[in-house]
């Protein structure tokens, strides 16, 4: 009883208040909550991003949709929706190439969730849009590009 | 404490359309204030929506996402009456959690 009164103390922020409420238990909070993945957050390119994220490259697919528009106006908020067709989808990510740190976002997808998120992201100028697959473990991409009239990471 | 989220959540036959509105900065990094120094970086790092004590959907966010976000997706298995539970955790350790019931 000791021991789990410690877990709980450790945790901290969203896992922990989840734990806490008794919506997960204290090993799953803790270990979903361990994982904000800097090295992911911080690559220049979708190739690192890939790695980063534990692949070794990503194949091309025709099966994954990009929603966004081909001019953004206002290149602080451009809507973006990420529909995967392929089998066993596990995880959709946003990279914009041009970015200051390539990886937006990323979802992971539980069973029993549509393969298909919207967000709206920051663009720092005209770039490709690409949306990364995680299925079965491996991954794959589709390219969009974005032309942007007015920058958004206010550099 | 931070501001609360907008969320709705609507049953739609065998599937719940979840849009949730958040209200943060999402503060890059790389802007300057007026003075010239660089305004550090404060972002949602974390977000899980969990339905029935189970995560329905878990995301990492870096700066690029843009100010007050937005987000839309769809499970299934939820029904009308059923709570819905979004949390964000940032950078600097803030948090948020706020629920909704599925209509």
């Amino acid at each position: 009883m000791t021991e789990t009164r410690r877990d709980f103390m450790k945790l901290t922020g969203v896992f922990g208040v989840l734990a806490a409420t008794g919506l997960l238990s204290a090993e799953e909070a803790w270990a979903q909550q361990q994982a904000w993945n800097k090295a992911a957050f911080t690559t220049k390119s979708v190739d690192d991003t890939v790695k980063a994220l534990g692949g070794a490259s990503a194949a091309e697919s025709a099966d994954i949709a990009i929603t966004a528009p081909d001019i953004a106006e206002n290149g602080a908020v451009v809507p973006v929706g990420i529909t995967s067709k392929i089998p066993n989808t596990q995880a959709v990510y946003i990279i914009v190439d041009k970015n200051p740190n390539a990886l937006a976002a990323g979802f992971t997808l539980p069973a029993g969730t549509e393969p298909a998120v919207t967000t709206r992201i920051k663009m720092g100028q005209t770039a490709n849009i690409t949306a990364l697959v995680k299925a079965n473990d491996k991954f794959f991409f589709a390219n969009k590009e974005v032309k942007v009239t007015l920058g958004g990471c206010g550099g | 404490m931070p501001d609360p989220m907008r969320i709705r959540a609507t049953a739609q036959g065998d599937s719940v359309d979840v849009r949730v509105l958040m209200s943060h900065e999402m503060e890059g990094g790389q802007r300057r204030d007026s003075s010239g120094n660089l305004v550090p970086a404060h972002f949602i790092q974390n977000v899980t929506v969990t339905h029935a004590g189970k995560v329905v959907l878990s995301a990492q966010w870096g700066a690029a996402v843009s100010k007050n976000p937005y987000l839309q997706f769809k499970f299934q298995g939820g029904k009308k009456g059923d709570e819905l539970v979004v949390t964000w955790l940032d950078n600097k350790g803030e948090t948020r959690t706020d629920k909704a019931t599925i209509n």
